[in-house]
C-alpha cells in the first residue's frame, strides 16, 4: 500500500472526485437490491409456476437475463466502476483523467446501457446468448462507453504521480482490457435492419459449433475477468487496506496475476463438454480449467494472508469478515470449478442445478461479500462521515447472508446431484428408471429452500440499504461497540 | 527470482503493461476458436440439413426472443442414458445453420434436440398454451400469448441477412419466403415447390384457434423440424467419428 491516499486530496493538490464515486455506490445498491429482487422473484417462478402470470413480460424466460444483466453487469459493474474510479486515483495520486466530464459520461452511459439492456429482455429483444444478451444497438452503446472507461481509467494511471502501478491496477486494466477484447470478439452480429427488416434483431456472424465456442470463450472470461479480475482488484485494495496490514506476498501477486489472465481465457469449453464441440478443444479447455485452480488459488492466499497479525478484527470488524469470508467463498469456488470441469464430473453436474449452485456460491460468497465489504468502506469515506450508522446492523446483514448464501448453494448440490443421478438411473429389467417430468417434481423442496436462501439474502442487502441511508444522514445508532482490536489484546 | 525483478519494467510503464495484458489473454482464444474455422472435420458431412423453411425460422426467432434456452438444451451428449432419452447424439452439422446456436446450459426442462416428431401439433399447442393441462408436475410458464398473429412482413429481410452470414438461401428462397411461408401454415395450399426446397418441412396448420398464421405456429413448426433432417440411413460412422 506504501503511501497510497491517507487523504482526501493527494499530496500535489490533486482532486479526487468523491462524488462521482458516491454516484456508482449508490447506483451499485440500488441495481443490487433490483437484481436480488429478480433472481428471487424467478426462484419462487420454479418453485410455483403460477407465478409466471402468463404474461409475456414475466415469464422465466424473459426475467432470467434480467437477473443475471442485473446481479452482474448493473450491480457488479457499478461497484467495478466506481471502485476503479476510487482506486485508480488515491493509488496513483492522481485525479481523474478527463475529470467530472468524462466519469459522468461514463456513468450516465453505464446506467443507460443497462436501463437499454433489462428493457430489451422484458419486451423480447435478445440476441439469445447467455450473458450477452443485449442486442446489437445496446453493444455499440456499450462499446462506447468501456472506450470511455478505458480512457479515463488508463489516462488516470498514464498521470500518475507514483513510479509504480499498483496491484490492484494491473487486474482493473486486464478488466477492462479484456472484457472490451470479449465483448468485440462475441457481439459480432449483422442486424436485419440493413436489409429493411426490425431494428431489434440481429444474426449471430458464427452459427452451431463456432458460435458456442465464442460464446463460452466469452461466457467464461464474463467470469474470469468480470467478476474475477476485476473482483481481485478490489480485494487487492481494500483488503489491506480495511486490515491496514500490506499485501502478504508482492511475488505471489505477480505470478498470480499473469497466470490467472493467461489461463483463465482457455477455460471456456468446460461448458462444452460431451457437445459436438472437437474432443480436442474439450480436453484443452478441461486441462487449462484445472490448471486454473493454482493461480486462483495463489489469489485466495494472498487475500487471506493478508489478515497475518490482524486475525483478531474478524471478530471485532464485521466489514473484515465480509472482506475474509469472500476470499474464503472465491477459495472454495475455485475449488469446486476446476473440478467440475473433469469431464468425468462434468457428465453428471452439466445441465443439473450443480451449475447453478456453483455460480452461486461465487457470485453471493465471493463478488457481493468483497462488493458489500468494500461498500461498507467506501460510504463513510466518501460521505465523510466518522463510522457507519451501526456497525451491528452490518454484522446482521453478514449472518443473514452467509445464512442465505448456505441455503441457497447446499439445496443445489443435493437438487443437481440428484438430478444427475435421476437421469442416468436404469432399472432391474435395464429401463430408464425415471421419465423426465419426475426429476422436475423431485425438484421442487429444493426450489423452495433456495428462493428461501435468497430472499434472505436480498433482506441483508435491505439491511445494508437501511444502514447507508442513515450514515449519509449522519446518524450513529445507539449500541454497544465493538471492542477494538486493542481492547482486546489488552485484555488478553 | 531474477525474472521477478524485470517485472518492475511493466509496472512502472503503463503502455507496456496494457500490451502485455492484451498479449497474455488473446492467445487462448485464438488458439481456441481459430481452428474450429479451418479443421475440415469439425462439422461432419451428412445428408438432409438445410436451413429452415421461413416459417420454421420466425418460429426460431421466437424461440429465442422467449428465452426458450434458458431452460431447455439442444445438445444431446453421447452417454447411454440421454441417447435412450433423446435419440441419436447431437451432430455439429446439425446446427451448422443456428445462428446464434441454441445448445444451452441447463436442462430445468428436457433437452429439444430430436423433439420433432415425437409429439402431435394439437399436443405442443395444448401444452405450449398451459403446460399442466398434459404435464401436471411441469413448472414451465404458459405461453398462451403466442395465439397472436405473426408479424411476418420482415421474413425476406431476415432471411437475407442469415445469408450475408452464411445460410445459403438462394434468391428464389427469399423471393418465394412469404408464399412459402403462409403455404406451410395452410391446410390446403399446394406445397410441392415448398417441400421441395425445404424436405421434411411440418405442414400444415397447427393453432386451429385462427384462421391467421400465428407465432404457435410457426414455434410448434420449428419444434417438430428439430433434429429430423439427417439421414441416419445413408450416414457413414467414419462421417462422425
Amino acid at each position: 500500500m506504501t503511501n497510497a491516499s491517507v487523504a482526501e486530496n493527494g499530496q500535489s493538490g490533486e482532486v479526487y472526485y468523491n462524488d462521482l464515486i458516491q454516484k456508482f455506490v449508490l447506483a451499485a445498491v440500488f441495481w443490487g437490491i433490483v437484481g436480488f429482487c429478480m433472481g428471487d422473484f424467478i426462484a419462487w417462478e420454479l418453485a410455483f409456476p403460477a407465478l409466471n402470470l402468463d404474461l409475456p413480460w414475466t415469464t422465466f424466460s424473459r426475467l432470467r437475463p434480467v437477473h443475471t444483466s442485473g446481479v452482474i453487469f448493473a450491480f457488479g459493474g457499478n461497484v467495478l466502476l466506481g471502485t476503479s474510479f476510487f482506486v485508480v486515483q488515491r493509488t496513483c495520486r492522481a485525479s481523474l483523467f478527463g475529470g467530472r466530464a468524462l466519469g459522468n459520461f461514463v456513468f450516465w452511459g453505464y446506467q443507460l446501457f443497462i436501463l437499454m439492456a433489462a428493457s430489451g429482455y422484458v419486451l423480447g429483444i435478445t440476441q439469445g446468448r447467455e450473458y450477452a444478451e443485449p442486442e446489437w444497438y445496446t453493444d455499440l452503446w456499450l462499446t462506447v462507453v468501456w472506450v470511455a472507461y478505458l480512457v479515463a481509467f488508463s489516462g488516470t494511471i498514464f498521470k500518475r504521480k507514483e513510479p509504480h502501478i499498483y496491484v490492484a491496477n494491473w487486474f482493473y486494466l486486464a478488466f477492462i482490457i479484456t472484457i472490451a477484447m470479449l465483448h468485440l470478439g462475441n457481439n459480432l452480429a449483422v442486424p436485419t435492419v440493413i436489409f429493411g427488416g426490425t431494428w431489434w434483431k440481429s444474426y449471430s456472424l458464427y452459427s452451431g459449433v463456432q458460435d458456442a465456442m465464442t460464446q463460452w470463450w466469452y461466457g467464461h472470461n464474463a467470469v474470469g475477468f468480470f467478476l474475477t479480475a476485476g473482483f481481485l482488484a478490489i480485494m487487492y485494495y481494500f483488503v489491506p487496506k480495511r486490515a491496514q496490514r500490506p499485501i502478504y506476498s508482492y511475488r505471489l501477486s505477480i505470478v498470480h496475476f499473469w497466470a490467472l489472465i493467461f489461463t483463465y481465457i482457455w477455460a471456456g469449453p468446460h461448458h462444452l463438454h460431451y457437445t459436438a464441440l472437437p474432443d480436442w478443444t474439450q480436453t484443452l479447455g478441461m486441462t487449462f480449467s484445472v490448471i486454473l485452480w493454482m493461480p486462483s488459488w495463489g489469489g485466495m492466499i494472498n487475500g487471506l494472508m493478508t489478515l497475518s497479525g490482524a486475525w483478531e478484527k474478524l471478530r471485532t470488524d464485521p466489514v473484515i469478515r465480509f472482506l475474509v469470508t469472500s476470499v474464503a467463498f472465491y477459495g472454495m469456488s475455485t475449488f469446486e470449478g476446476p473440478m467440475m470441469s473433469i469431464k468425468a464430473v462434468n457428465s453428471l453436474s452439466h445441465y443439473t442445478d450443480w451449475g447453478i449452485g456453483h455460480v452461486h456460491s461465487g457470485s453471493l460468497g465471493w463478488v457481493a461479500f468483497v462488493s458489500f465489504g468494500a461498500l461498507y468502506y467506501l460510504v463513510p469515506v466518501l460521505w465523510r462521515r466518522k463510522s457507519l450508522y451501526s456497525m451491528r446492523l452490518v454484522s446482521y446483514h453478514f449472518w443473514i447472508a452467509t445464512v442465505g448464501v448456505v441455503l441457497y448453494i447446499t439445496s443445489m448440490w443435493i437438487s443437481g446431484i440428484m438430478q444427475g443421478l435421476m437421469w442416468r438411473a436404469y432399472d432391474n429389467l435395464g429401463f430408464l428408471q425415471y421419465s423426465f417430468v419426475e426429476t422436475v417434481a423431485a425438484m421442487h423442496p429444493y426450489y423452495i429452500i433456495r428462493a428461501t436462501g435468497g430472499g434472505l439474502f436480498l433482506v441483508g442487502a435491505i439491511i445494508m440499504a437501511y444502514n447507508f441511508i442513515r450514515t449519509i444522514k449522519g446518524d450513529i445508532r445507539d449500541e454497544i461497540p465493538y471492542e477494538t482490536p486493542a481492547a482486546v489484546t489488552a485484555r488478553v | 527470482m531474477s525474472i521477478l525483478k524485470h517485472h518492475a519494467k511493466l509496472e512502472t510503464n503503463a503502455l507496456l503493461l496494457m500490451v502485455g495484458i492484451l498479449l497474455t489473454v488473446i492467445i487462448g482464444g485464438l488458439v481456441e476458436i481459430l481452428p474450429l474455422f479451418t479443421i475440415q472435420s469439425t462439422i461432419e458431412k451428412v445428408d438432409g440439413i438445410r436451413p429452415y423453411s421461413p416459417l420454421e425460422q420466425m418460429g426460431r426467432d421466437i424461440y429465442v426472443r422467449e428465452g426458450c434456452y434458458l431452460c431447455h438444451s439442444q445438445m444431446i451428449r453421447p452417454f447411454r442414458d440421454e441417447v435412450e432419452r433423446y435419440g441419436h447424439y447431437s451432430l455439429a452439422a446439425e446446427s451448422m445453420y443456428d445462428h446464434p446456436f441454441q445448445w444451452g446450459s441447463k436442462r430445468t426442462g428436457p433437452d429439444l434436440a430430436r423433439v420433432g416428431g415425437k409429439y402431435t401439433n394439437d399436443w405442443h399447442i395444448r401444452h405450449l398454451t398451459n403446460p399442466r393441462s398434459v404435464v401436471p408436475e411441469s413448472i414451465m410458464p404458459a405461453y398462451g400469448y403466442l395465439h397472436h398473429p405473426l408479424d411476418y412482413g420482415d421474413i425476406a429481410a431476415r432471411m437475407k441477412t442469415l445469408r450475408v452470414v452464411g445460410v445459403p438461401y438462394t434468391d428464389d428462397d427469399i423471393a418465394n419466403a412469404k408464399a412459402d411461408l403462409v403455404a406451410q401454415a395452410s391446410d390446403s395450399a399446394n406445397t410441392d415447390a415448398l417441400m421441395q426446397r425445404y424436405p421434411k418441412a411440418s405442414l400444415g396448420k397447427k393453432d386451429k384457434t385462427t384462421a391467421a398464421v400465428t407465432e404457435m405456429d410457426a414455434l410448434v413448426s420449428y419444434l417438430q423440424v428439430l433434429g429430423t433432417m439427417v439421414d441416419f440411413s445413408t450416414m457413414k460412422p467414419d462421417a462422425i467419428r
